[in-house]
């Protein structure tokens, strides 16, 4: 520690601590641009001037290093000089387009002009003028405005791990550019948005549709993958206008993916807004009563083990409890949260969770991913993983890949093979990187869905297990062991126990007919043809994805915009959000709707309030009474998951095709049908 | 003393005298009152009346959708949405004014950096029903373009004290 006296407050920082950090932990402000927590300093901007004593000019406190006894003076006629001089500079070239700028408002020069800025500007020549770039779907671009801090640059080469964009040109001509006409190919490209301090990279597909000032907004999770990024939805009256991430350390930092930025525009479209029966094999709209009814009629005689249930991959905890008291209730042992036909040993949480947490990937020093394409299926964690990567230094952090070659996962990855067979081969030892994960103190297994989702996923689960505790990878005071969820509802549905009881049904046996009433929780991850023709099927839900086109019954459900919910994410860390906006016309929140049904067919679930529902959900799995936080897990001693039966040599699959095509609300959203279009067929685009 | 001169002064009608001197000496005068409808009193050029949104001399629309007359608005009056436009400049697509809740106290017009909105000389606009007072976007651009020269020149008077 060094102490250090900023404006006579003296501080203890860290050796190697930044002026700047030092003038923080004494509370003072200090003006930036350039600068950012996550990302390396460049020190361009200049506008984080300080005066230090006995030095001979005032210097860039960013990257100035701190020394025993120094004293940073912050607040005096030397300092404001300069930053009036540097933001006179910086003004130079920036258009006073303020009102038609999107950024006007949560503008960071806007700000700092204002608080640091001199009154008036005596700059009288022509400003420059810089051409637009072309950036992709999400991201629009008023070069123009750009004051060169390149944090956009350094944010896809570092946190992205897409190096595409660079500056060319010096000094006044300076532009940052991706050199060609390409959109970025990035999955965390939103994120440029919220790091550029004035309106040079703006999101377009919110262009000019509100200002910050007429927002309200509110704390929510993203569903859109199983990371469970915190985000708060700024809405006005009652549409969701976007989506930006808040700060949490252990689950996103601050960044948030492209899918549950932009796809908020699927809100409010295709939405089921009343309820719907099927009348001669035509919906009719009824109202809720008449639904109830209808479903009521047609249980009437029919055995418990006939009727069954499928949650869907954006439910809440609540929800899914509710239909699982519920399916007990009628006598069904037939409920399934797995719709894409995973199966976990649910023995112990360690088995299906992810163990290591988000946050501790950045104290591990070996990487095995199984089945799991990272940077699709949850890029924020991807980005944890690219900065323990950066973080380690070359070949440091040694990372192999089983499973399906694709694109770039932004980091440098072995790939040890496509099916199960080198997971035998490590095992035996007859595949060198067995040796990688015996040799690191702190190495990790991350097993995804593309390993899951097999007829064998027990047999790989089983035996990625044995090869975690054969190599120290679960171990005393270290759990490497993790399962990377891609669905927001998937882990809540586990330790709610939403699996079939005894003797019942799951989601694929249900589908080829093992029961005549089907409950569908939005599950709209399979194909309905799979549902045979005599099934009744009452669709719950809040868009009008393909399993309500095929469903007798419709209910219009809420959307996690809609509802207050608890979520609980890959790590099993569970968390809560609020609702922002009210549900469109007749639709209601979930757990209400089954709460309602029950009554109708005469088992009323014994809750009333979404307290009360909360408590129970306490009382079915104490982790639930835990928000936000995270206990860790000493899986030493555990015995392993279960799983017999031979492994099928077949190489693992990718999860899924299209990142920006995974769940209803995506599908509805126009601006990731662009995406969809831009990034995953592209070959269609340049047909046109 | 007091009963006498009363007395006296009743009997020769002295305050009728004075009195109708009074009216002798207004009826000289030139008179204040003016025969409104067909005659109006002079009104500055900073008079706050019925609101206008003013055009450029090629007929494109002033209002760029900065919204901040709908932020300072303090009688939260005008309420405003906007997207891109097809040539990808920003304008608004509803822009409404509710004249029964308008204070006329200015600031929109203060607020707007391309006075685009602004509140002009005419004071003249009562109707019949409660809606007919809900301004909308077309309504506004009329009265811009019926009221534009009159518009340009209050705002080019006024502009020294501004």
């Amino acid at each position: 520690m060094v102490k250090v006296t900023v404006d006579g407050i003296v501080v203890d920082v860290p050796n190697g601590s930044s002026a700047l950090q030092a003038c923080e932990a004494a509370g003072k402000e200090i003006p930036r641009f350039c600068f950012h927590e996550r990302l390396s300093v460049a020190g361009n901007c200049r506008m984080c001037l300080v005066q230090v004593v006995r030095a001979p000019k005032p210097v860039a406190s960013c990257g100035f290093p701190v020394a025993e006894g120094m004293e940073i003076l912050t607040d005096t006629e030397i300092v404001r000089k300069a930053r009036r001089a540097v933001m006179e500079f910086l003004l130079i070239n920036h258009p006073l387009d303020c009102p038609i700028c999107d950024q006007g408002g949560e503008c960071d020069l806007q700000d700092q002009a204002f608080g640091y800025g001199a009154d008036h500007s005596r700059y009288q020549e022509a400003k420059r003028a810089v051409t637009d770039k072309y950036l992709g779907p999400l991201v629009k671009t008023v070069m123009t405005r750009c004051i060169q801090c390149t944090r956009c640059i350094r944010f896809a080469t570092e946190i992205a791990g897409v190096p595409e964009l660079g500056a060319v040109s010096r000094g006044e001509n300076m532009e940052v550019t991706n050199y060609v006409e390409k959109a970025l190919t990035s999955e965390l490209s939103g994120n440029l948005i919220d790091i550029c301090p004035v309106g040079a990279l703006t999101s377009k597909p919110y262009a000019f549709t509100a200002r910050p000032w007429e927002l309200k907004r509110t704390d929510s999770i993203d569903v859109s993958d199983a990371v469970g990024a915190n985000i708060s939805l700024h809405v006005r009256g009652t549409a969701v206008l976007r989506a930006v991430p808040r700060v949490n350390d252990a689950v996103n930092e601050e960044w948030l993916a492209d899918k549950g930025r932009f796809s908020v525009d699927g809100l409010k479209h295709r939405r089921l807004d009343r309820p719907w029966v099927r009348v001669h094999g035509k919906l009719q709209a009824v109202s809720w009563q008449d639904a109830f009814v209808a479903i009521g009629k047609r249980l009437e005689g029919v055995a418990g083990d006939r009727i069954g249930a499928i949650a869907g991959d954006l439910c809440d905890a609540e929800s899914l409890l509710a239909l699982k008291d519920l399916m007990t209730a009628l006598g069904s042992p037939n409920i399934d949260c797995r719709q894409d036909g995973a199966d976990y040993d649910l023995s112990h949480r360690a088995y299906y969770t992810f163990g290591t947490t988000i946050a501790g990937i950045e104290d591990a020093d070996a990487l095995l991913i199984v089945g799991s394409i990272p940077r699709q299926e949850a890029p924020v964690l991807n980005a944890r993983i690219r900065k323990r990567f950066l973080a380690a230094g070359r070949g440091e952090f040694p990372i192999g890949l089983i499973g399906a070659p694709t694109a770039d996962p932004t980091y440098k990855a072995e790939l040890l093979g496509e099916g199960p067979e080198v997971l035998a081969a490590l095992r035996d030892g007859t595949h060198p990187f067995a040796e990688v994960l015996k040799a690191a103190k702190t190495p990790m297994i991350i097993v995804g869905h593309g390993a899951l989702t097999r007829p064998d996923a027990r047999a790989i689960l089983a035996s990625t297990w044995a090869l975690a505790a054969e190599t120290g990878v679960v171990g005393a005071g270290w759990n490497g062991f993790n399962v990377l969820h891609r669905a927001a509802s998937r882990v809540a549905g586990l330790d709610l126990g939403l699996v079939p009881g005894k003797g019942g049904r799951s989601a694929a046996g249900m589908m080829s007919g093992g029961v005549d009433v089907l409950w569908l929780l939005g599950a709209d991850e399979f194909h309905t043809a799979q549902i045979g023709p005599q099934t009744f099927v009452i669709y719950q839900g809040h868009h009008g994805d393909a399993a309500a086109v095929r469903a007798d019954v419709i209910l219009p459900g809420a959307t996690y915009a809609e509802k207050s919910g608890t979520y609980v994410n890959t790590e099993g860390r569970v968390q809560r959000s609020f609702r922002a906006v009210m549900p469109p016309g007749d639709a209601r929140e979930d757990w209400r709707i089954l709460r309602a049904f029950s009554e109708v067919v005469g088992h009323t679930l014994p809750y009333d309030t979404v307290e009360m529902l909360r408590e129970r959900l306490a009382t079915v799995n104490p982790v639930f009474r835990v928000i936000g936080g995270l206990d860790a897990v000493d899986a030493s001693a555990l015995p392993g998951p279960m799983g017999a039966g031979a492994v099928s040599s077949a190489p693992f699959r990718p999860v899924f095709d299209d990142y920006y095509q995974t769940d209803p609300i995506c599908r509805a959203s126009p601006t990731m049908g662009e995406c969809s279009r831009i990034y995953v067929h592209p070959r269609t685009v340049a047909a046109e | 003393m007091g009963t006498l001169d009363r007395t006296v002064r009743s009997f020769l009608l002295a305050e009728l005298v004075a009195g109708m001197g009074a009216t002798l000496r207004a009826f000289f005068k030139p008179k204040v009152t003016i025969n409104y409808p067909y005659e109006k009193g002079p009104l500055s050029p900073r008079f706050r009346g019925e609101h206008a949104l003013r055009r450029y001399p090629n007929g494109e629309e002033r209002c760029i959708a900065c919204k901040l007359c709908e932020a300072t608005c303090p009688a939260e009056a005008i309420t405003i949405e906007s997207e891109p436009r097809d040539d990808g400049s920003r304008r608004t697509t509803r822009y409404d004014i509710d004249m029964t809740k308008c204070i006329y106290c200015g600031l929109c017009e203060e607020a707007c950096p391309v006075d685009a909105i602004v509140e002009g000389p005419n004071y003249e606009f009562a109707t019949e029903t409660r809606e007919e007072l809900m301004y909308n976007k077309d309504k506004l651009l009329a009265n811009g373009d019926r009221w534009e020269s009159v518009l340009a020149r209050r705002l080019e008077l006024d502009a020294p004290y501004r």
